[in-house]
């Protein structure tokens, strides 16, 4: 047997793992390590199976499907396997297989609390096999009952601390938008299945529905996937329950559950529905610059260190639906080799921020633990506390504020490009659009930069905010080797990106027919060498080997190599940790800018000064809704008036009613 | 020999920027005073400066974490880097190929990423406040620099650096509007990124005023070397962006020692004339208000957007 035959295995097997992992931990009721003991080393061994899974599949090409002795009697449950699953795969089992190193350091601080360890056990493996399940399902019905358990149990982890109101509060937000994004799916899937006439995929792909029957069900499959995404408008939730859920669970939410909403779209979009259209690009391009921008801004006026990482994260997946976007475009105009470029790009893009994002809520997971806040305005001077989680940290912001030689770098990199080729486009109003989107692609990376670095040197440069955080300890070795795992991950995708594209290049091809040339292991030319040429490494050399030369060459032949003394700022009294910027201080510039961004609401006492910035979307949008639904209770309560002569009237009426359409 | 030649100047540009730059600071310190009726210093100050700092002892505040000390060498590094993907006076530059135009603006970005961080190090009032200002003007100031490289690589077909300024050189249309558009943007935003009047101003450590040098007030000794020798770096590394963008005129086209001999003296001259502009711009504009500079850098990033725009609308079909 060759080792391409032992994909699908190996993917089956993870989801055994992920499903054996779910059903040990009830034993954590009475013996609380089953936990670390077994649960998270399965679920490592479920992550394990899953990026083997995921490198077959894309390493050999495979397509391998099977039928499965489950389901209903007429509908079996199938499963299959391809580069576009197996690219999904990779980037779950890159960030689970930290999480489950991570997990148990983590979780162990719940021992001696009221949350049950059970349930987080249970309801972790439950929204791991969940997910893997989504990735594999080659019929509408597995992948529906998937998504739902993925919906599920992370919704009972969501309100894993349920004592908290707000935690209460977001996993209900969490459960309202998880069903409307189920059922808007389904109809997409009922709108593939009439055309097709079956519920398996391969019936779906070889039936072309009409041009509005297919723009309905992309419009579905958009609003659908597109709340799990956290696309504006349909992002409130992601803000409320991503920070509410114990950190390695954000950590998977954030990096891997986003990422199979975006499979799912992609495996609508791209593969079932085939037929591209310049008018889903350019729906796709609208949305994704939206989000892009209104997640970044709203980030930047968070104080909460994991609401923060979860507004970026609508940002980012904006930026990836952008890139789909110009995918879409390219591909409709009937440019492949564009279609790819833009189509790798997307899919790089959502590889780096599953691995930054993974690394970023364990580092947040790991503040709250030796800090026990993750208000920015009580850190400070981290990074001399935990200077391991600290250096990591910073490595995770760098990459997201994407300056080279990280990874964020390329894929932005890489999505630039194919926006610069703008050019080839024959079509007036796209050719605006395309440098439209460019430039809000790039006030979102410079917003960006400005996001981490105020997160960045607020909670772990200057000085202790509060007195927990002056007694912050390091992590212990399992939270910080998981962390570590992932900074190899993130290595690799920024210093060998020629390599690693030339992976998902094959996902590329399977959607677009081609696949772009050029990605050698040192210089990246993804086009041409003399159109662009990027190389990681040498820029990676060249920064050290200036920067050594620097310290050897300045370092002082005798004395010490610095001097101590207070801080010299103006020769004023030495400032307090009070008089740092704070916060709200540092992005207050960018509030007055952005002020139309934002619901504003400021307060100002005597002795202090107090800002809320809220969602606009609440107000404009949601708020709206919700007195329209009251409205309609209102009236409906009306018919419902309890007295039973009313009622058998009523069925009188519709008895007639029918009777009549009948007749 | 060819490959020997592209690969020396390669190495040799870069460091000719570094060791020009204090020189195009001084230069423009110069012309200022002389256009205010003073003396002004001699023009090879800047590098005495410099040296001094190297020699003097560094003084670290107490509060301040390893980071502090790493940020002059990742600043000076990523600068030096940026500086090695322009080409200075051949466009045959195989560092080019390294970093393009848009890795050029990422590793400023990597600059200044450590640099507002160092700022925020320390824990003072003025660091925070400078650091904060200085994102505040990056915000837009990336974004619109960015949108001009993107005007020029969509007439060029290129973002490689050289290979635009091959392009400009051998194209015919020399006076495109989006050209227009995209130099007022980029020399607003070299003004605003360099952090000169009326954006900023380098010459005072007023409180209330300070951008960059509010970022670097705890800095002494051989690490403030670094950090004022990678800003003096970046005001060259814009006037040569502007030159090789718009200006290329001169620029060696492949590895001829009579050409690269000509196009020294040439890129002297239009270096002497852009300096003098910051000159006389800084002499006759007064330093705005924090508060008016969003306005200054949207302005900026308007204009680009047009440039952009005006590309694709009226130069499509060239």
């Amino acid at each position: 047997m060759s080792a391409a035959a032992l994909t699908l295995p190996l993917a089956e097997a993870a989801v055994l793992a992920a499903l054996a992992s779910a059903a040990v931990s009830p034993l954590a009721a009475r013996w609380p390590r089953a936990l670390s003991l077994l649960a998270f080393p399965l679920l490592g061994l479920a992550a394990v199976c899953a990026l083997a899974a995921g490198t077959l599949a894309l390493g050999f090409d495979v397509a391998q499907g099977a039928v499965l002795p489950l389901g209903l009697p007429w509908l079996p449950w199938q499963l299959s396997v391809d580069p576009l699953a197996g690219v999904f795969l990779l980037m779950l089992g890159a960030v689970l297989l930290p999480v489950s190193v991570y997990g148990p350091g983590y979780a162990r601080e719940f021992r001696n609390g009221r949350d049950s360890l059970a349930t987080l056990g249970v309801s972790t493996g439950l929204f791991v096999a969940g997910m893997l399940g989504v990735l594999l399902a080659a019929d509408a019905y597995l992948f529906m009952v998937a998504w739902e358990l993925m919906s599920l149990a992370s919704y009972f982890l969501v309100c894993f601390q349920h004592e908290h109101a707000d935690h209460r509060r977001a996993a209900f937000v969490y459960l309202l938008l998880a069903h409307v994004a189920g059922l808007l799916i389904l109809l997409a899937f009922g709108v593939l299945a009439a055309a097709g006439g079956g519920f398996s995929f391969a019936a779906m792909r070889a039936a072309h529905p009409d041009a509005l029957w297919a723009a309905i069900a992309f419009a579905l499959a958009l609003a659908g996937f597109g709340a799990k995404a956290g696309l504006v408008p349909l992002h409130v939730w992601l803000p409320e329950a991503h920070p509410a859920a114990p950190s390695h669970i954000s950590a998977l939410m954030s990096a891997v559950m986003l990422k199979v909403a975006l499979y799912g779209f992609l495996r609508v979009t791209f593969d079932l529905l085939g037929v591209p259209q310049w008018g889903y690009g350019v729906t796709l391009v609208v949305v994704g610059s939206a989000s892009a921008v209104l997640g970044v801004l709203l980030a930047l006026q968070q104080s909460d260190l994991k609401r923060l990482l979860a507004y970026s994260s609508i940002e980012n997946l904006g930026i990836v639906f952008l890139a789909l976007g110009l995918a879409q475009i390219f591909q409709a105009a009937g440019h492949p080799a564009l279609a790819a470029l833009a189509l790798l790009a997307a899919l790089y893009q959502a590889l780096n921020h599953a691995l930054l994002k993974g690394l970023l809520f364990l580092g947040a997971g790991a503040v709250l633990h030796g800090a026990h806040t993750r208000s920015l305005d009580r850190l400070g001077g981290l990074l001399r506390r935990m200077p391991r989680t600290g250096w990591m940290f910073l490595i995770g912001c760098l990459g997201m504020a994407a300056v080279p030689p990280l990874n964020g770098f390329v894929s932005e990199w890489l999505t630039f490009q194919a926006a610069l080729q703008a050019w080839r486009l024959h079509d007036g109003l796209l050719r605006i659009l395309v440098p439209l989107a460019a430039a809000a692609l790039a006030l979102t990376a410079a917003l960006a930069a400005t996001v981490f670095v105020r997160a960045y040197g607020i909670a772990f440069l200057g000085r202790a905010r509060s007195r927990s955080t002056r007694h912050a300890h390091e992590v212990g070795g399992g939270m910080l080797a998981g962390q570590a795992l992932l900074v190899a991950g993130i290595a690799v995708a920024a210093l060998l990106p020629g390599p690693l594209l030339g992976l998902l290049g094959r996902a590329a091809l399977q959607l677009t027919g081609s696949a772009p040339a050029g990605t050698g292991w040192l210089w990246l030319t993804p086009l041409d060498p003399a159109t662009s040429s990027y190389a990681p490494l040498p820029i990676l050399a060249v920064l050290l080997a200036v920067g050594a030369l620097g310290v050897l060459l300045l370092r002082p032949r005798q004395g010490a190599a610095v001097r101590r003394a207070d801080p010299w700022d103006c020769g004023y009294a030495p400032p307090t940790p009070r008089m740092q910027y704070s916060a709200a201080g540092f992005a207050q510039p960018q509030r007055r800018v952005f002020a139309p961004a934002y619901a504003l609401r400021e307060t100002t006492a005597a002795d202090r000064h107090e800002v809320e910035v809220g969602d606009r979307t609440w107000v404009w949008l949601y708020r709206p809704l919700g007195m329209l639904a009251d409205r309609a209770a209102d009236l409906a309560r009306r018919a419902q008036a309890g007295h039973v002569r009313r009622y058998l009237a009523w069925s009188l009426i519709t008895l007639l009613v029918l009777l009549w359409i009948v007749s | 020999m060819d490959r020997f030649l592209s690969l020396a100047a390669a190495l040799l540009q870069p460091l000719l920027l570094l060791a020009a730059a204090p020189l195009l600071a001084g230069l423009v310190r110069r012309i200022k005073a002389r256009l205010q009726n003073r003396r002004g210093a001699p023009l090879l100050t800047p590098y005495r400066d410099l040296r001094k700092l190297f020699g003097k002892e560094a003084v670290v505040a107490r509060t301040a974490s390893p980071l502090f000390r790493a940020a002059p060498y990742v600043v000076f590094a990523a600068t030096l880097l940026a500086a090695a993907a322009l080409p200075v006076f051949s466009t045959v530059l195989p560092g080019a190929r390294i970093a393009d135009a848009i890795a050029l603006i990422g590793l400023l970005g990597l600059a200044r990423f450590m640099l507002v961080l160092a700022g925020l190090d320390a824990g003072t009032p003025f660091g925070g406040m400078g650091a904060a200002r200085e994102m505040l003007v990056t915000s837009f100031a990336e974004p619109a620099l960015l949108l001009v490289i993107f005007t020029l690589a969509m007439t060029t077909h290129t973002t490689n650096l050289a290979g635009m300024a091959d392009a400009t050189l051998g194209g015919t249309t020399v006076l495109r509007p989006s050209y227009l558009f995209a130099l007022a943007a980029l020399l607003m935003v070299g003004v605003a990124e360099c952090g000169r009047i009326p954006v900023d101003n380098p010459a005072t450590h007023l409180e209330l005023t300070m951008i960059h040098e509010g970022m670097l007030l705890e800095y002494s000794g051989r690490h403030l070397a670094l950090m004022d020798w990678a800003a003096q770096l970046k005001l060259l590394l814009f006037a040569m962006l502007t030159v090789d963008l718009f200006l290329p005129w001169g620029l060696a086209t492949r590895a001829d020692p009579l050409a690269l001999l000509l196009a020294l003296p040439l890129l002297a001259l239009k270096l002497a004339l852009l300096a003098a502009l910051l000159a006389v711009s800084e002499t006759v504009l007064a330093k705005m208000r924090v508060f008016r500079v969003p306005g200054y850098l949207t302005l900026a990033f308007l204009l680009a957007l047009l440039g952009l725009l005006s590309h694709v609308i009226l130069e499509a079909a060239l």
